[in-house]
């Protein structure tokens, strides 16, 4: 199981490393989608089912169809390198670092030692019990945000 | 709870085996010979017309952006199947109301003819 | 877990009956024909004044419902209040803009309505997942407004702008939120603030939550630094639209920066209070000071909401420096919210009038000698402008009072003289405009035609409210006083 993690998470940073550094649009998407397949496999891993069908269904699955349509939308070429921005520079790079070490530490600090945390139940039923009792409500109200979103694909995006 | 999804690694190891092998082997056994109507790119026996690089319509994006707020939706269908007999009347009742208004904004999205592709 | 009961819908009345208000105007829309458009905006108007009603009603069944998400509170009364207040007037003042700028949609008024739904449900929501759901709600609608003149570029300018650093601040407030979450396993703002009192809980990187969050509810109410969106966006966004965005959702990112960081995390103390201090002083500074280099009465208004999102600031660091007599700080800053709310929206649906079709006439210039031209008009704009600056007999006056006597109350001296000499100042660029109007003389290029009867209603019912708030503050403050004792 840790050997397969090792597997998930090097792929991960690998490609998510492609996505930024490649200079294709359709390059970065397709890497896109193998970063998404990994995380995937890790959710698995840390037992939670739901949220790994998920990620493979609606985010590489629906998502990515709708990035490769604004890509062939926008004709978007190779990308020209810029010259950056010195403010992204110099602020990007030790905030990366930062917020790296904070992370680090805060998992170093909770689970000290522990070589993984224990998987949870977080299959299809656990959601289900917890999204139908106690968050019935939030429920509820994503129908409104799903019903904003149509209304501004409609609104924006319909030829008149 | 892994154990069930063991069958699943062995498959994406099979595919991936088979399908590089192929590649591999007919990369190393076939020979080429590459001529002007080889190289063209394969659009389902239809000779090619222009460049692949073209705009899009933006009728592609609509339709893209409603599949993926209605996937959206259905996705919640899936934990609710699962518990659907134990919350009884209840789960039922607030499936109703949400299936109710996303199904306000389908009838919009017809009416408003944002699914012709004619128009 | 108690089962749902109906009890618990009573306790979200208003936001039912403006969802379902919403989705009839949105169903009905293409069978409209557009001759008729308007009168969906009555359909919309009759959902407020109905949802106000059931704000009314359901006073007698306060408490908390749907297992705890969400709380029929006076806080959450109040805060309704204005905002379906903020979306009538918008409603009444963007009728006539719709048709004179050719995009007489219903849909306008069906994300009108939806807007004002999510931004109901963020001040009423007492669990960290129903704000984000609220806040994703009130956003998305108002990008899409935003956007709403298809053809004209400064609006896709500003759709797009509010949308690429809206999303990316929301992500900030997720991911605080996702935080908080990792460090106390819940959401629920009354169990955190439970588990956050207990003796010995300081969990470690609380603190990086907590800017996080202030991050992503900062770019909601445009606080400086976050403010870099808001005078492009004000600006390029329809005027009527505008009216709203510089209100509704920006009064219930407030309501709920007073519910999670004077509520729930209340106990992180020291630097809460920093952080609303030094935002504080920022905004209030540097929103006069780039105020004064306006030309565009728009991007002028812009720079003064992004001020008034600093001195209610000051409010609310009053309030956490008061730590357990915090009800006036929060008093003060509802108040001022009201005042804020009827003065912006007044100010804007007026702007859109002038502005003619197109939104042509945007500049100061453009209003020269107005006043010979149009007397009541331009006197309205210069009492909406007066009160804006804080002159006495207005809401304007006090608002900024209740605050400042708060600040002076929780010993925050350095703060309060700040602020004065800020309003000050502010007085020099409100009165620019005042004296193109009456002092110089020349033929306004600003549309001299008659006020349209419903935006005329819009400003009456304001200028009233302004005055009403400006001679008889008291029986307002004690309704204020009441909304903010039982603050979770």
């Amino acid at each position: 199981m840790v050997i397969l993690f090792y597997i998930a998470a090097i792929v991960a940073i690998l490609a998510a490393l492609g996505v930024v550094l490649q200079k294709t649009p359709v390059y970065s998407a397709l890497l896109l989608i193998v970063v998404l397949c990994s995380l995937a496999v890790i959710y698995l891993l840390l037992g939670a089912e739901f949220i790994a069908f998920i990620q493979v269904i609606v985010y590489a699955g629906a998502i990515m169809v709708l990035f490769v349509l604004v890509i062939m939308l926008l004709n978007a070429r190779r990308e020209t390198p810029g010259q950056g921005s010195r403010m992204a520079r110099w602020l990007g790079g030790p905030l990366l670092v930062v917020f790296l070490a904070e992370i680090v530490l805060a998992a170093w600090r909770q689970f000290p030692g522990a070589a993984s945390p224990p998987p949870l139940n977080a299959g299809p039923a656990a959601i289900g019990q917890l999204l139908f009792r106690s968050y019935v409500l939030p429920f509820e109200v994503t129908s409104i945000l799903i019903l904003v979103a149509i209304l501004g694909a409609v609104v924006l995006a319909k030829k008149s | 709870m892994l154990r069930d999804y063991l069958p699943i690694l062995v498959q994406l190891i099979a595919v991936s085996t088979v399908g590089a092998a192929i590649l591999a082997v007919s990369a190393w056994v076939g020979k080429r010979r590459p001529s002007r109507e080889k190289l063209s790119p394969y659009e389902c026996g239809s000779v090619p017309v222009g460049n692949a690089r073209e705009r899009f319509s933006i009728s592609f994006y609509l339709v893209g952006m409603l599949f993926i707020l209605f996937d959206v939706e259905a996705v919640f269908l899936y934990p609710w199947a699962v518990v659907y007999k134990s919350l009884k009347w209840f789960g039922f009742l607030e499936m109703f109301l949400y299936i109710l208004v996303l199904l306000a904004g389908y009838l919009y999205i017809w009416k408003k003819g944002a699914l012709d592709w004619t128009r | 877990m108690t089962p749902v009961q109906a009890l618990d819908f009573i306790r979200v009345l208003p936001e039912i009956v403006l969802a379902s208000c919403a989705i009839l105007v949105m169903v009905a829309e293409p069978f409209v024909s557009a001759r008729h458009t308007a009168a969906l905006a009555w359909v919309s108007l009759i959902g407020i004044v109905a949802a106000g009603a059931g704000n009314a009603w359901m006073r007698r069944f306060s408490g908390p419902a749907f297992g705890g998400s969400i709380a029929a509170d006076p806080f959450a009364s109040y805060f309704v209040y204005l905002l379906l207040l903020a979306a009538a007037l918008t409603l009444l003042g963007s009728v006539r803009y719709l048709e004179t700028n050719q995009v007489h949609h219903g849909e306008f008024y069906a994300l009108l309505l939806l807007g004002t739904t999510g931004a109901c449900l963020m001040v009423a929501a007492t669990e960290l997942i129903m704000i984000f759901i609220g806040l994703e709600i009130s956003s998305i609608s108002t990008y899409i407004l935003a956007g709403f003149r298809r053809a004209d570029k400064r609006s896709n300018e500003a759709c797009l702008k509010y949308f690429l650093l809206g999303s990316f601040a929301t992500a900030f407030l997720l991911y605080g939120i996702a935080f908080i979450y990792g460090l106390t396993g819940t959401t629920n703002l009354v169990q955190l603030s439970e588990k956050l009192s207990a003796p010995g809980a300081r969990p470690p990187l609380l603190w990086i939550a907590l800017i996080l969050a202030f991050v992503g509810l900062g770019f909601k109410v445009s606080t400086v630094p976050f403010h870099i969106w808001t005078p492009d966006v004000y600006q390029g966004a329809p005027a009527p639209v505008t009216a709203f965005l510089s209100v509704a959702p920006k009064a219930a990112a407030f309501a709920v920066i007073l519910r999670v960081f004077l509520g729930g995390l209340a106990s992180a103390g020291a630097l809460v209070f920093w952080l609303l201090w030094i935002s504080a002083l920022l905004t209030m500074c540097l929103g006069n000071l780039a105020a004064l280099w306006q030309t565009n009465i728009k991007r002028l208004l812009a720079y003064s909401a992004i001020a008034h999102a600093g001195y209610v600031l000051v409010g609310m660091a009053a309030a956490k420096a008061a730590g357990p007599e915090a009800g006036e700080g929060i008093a003060s800053v509802l108040f001022y919210l009201a005042a804020y709310a009827l003065m912006n929206v007044a100010a804007f649906i007026l702007v859109a009038h002038l502005a003619g079709a197109g939104e042509r006439y945007q500049e100061a210039d453009d209003c020269t000698g107005l006043a010979y031209q149009r007397p009541g008009v331009a006197a309205c704009l210069t009492l909406l402008l007066v009160s804006l600056s804080g002159f006495p007999a207005t809401a304007g006056f006090f608002a900024k009072f209740y605050v400042f006597r708060a600040a002076i109350h929780a010993h925050l001296i350095g703060l309060t003289l700040v602020a004065v000499l800020n309003s000050v100042v502010a007085v020099y660029y409100y009165l620019r405009v005042v004296v193109a109007m009456y002092m110089r003389e020349g033929n306004p290029r600003a549309s001299a035609s008659p006020l349209p009867w419903p935006l005329g209603a819009a400003l009456a019912l304001s200028l009233v409210g302004i005055f009403y708030l400006g001679l008889f503050p008291t029986p307002f403050v004690r309704l204020a006083n009441l909304a903010a004792s039982p603050l979770p």
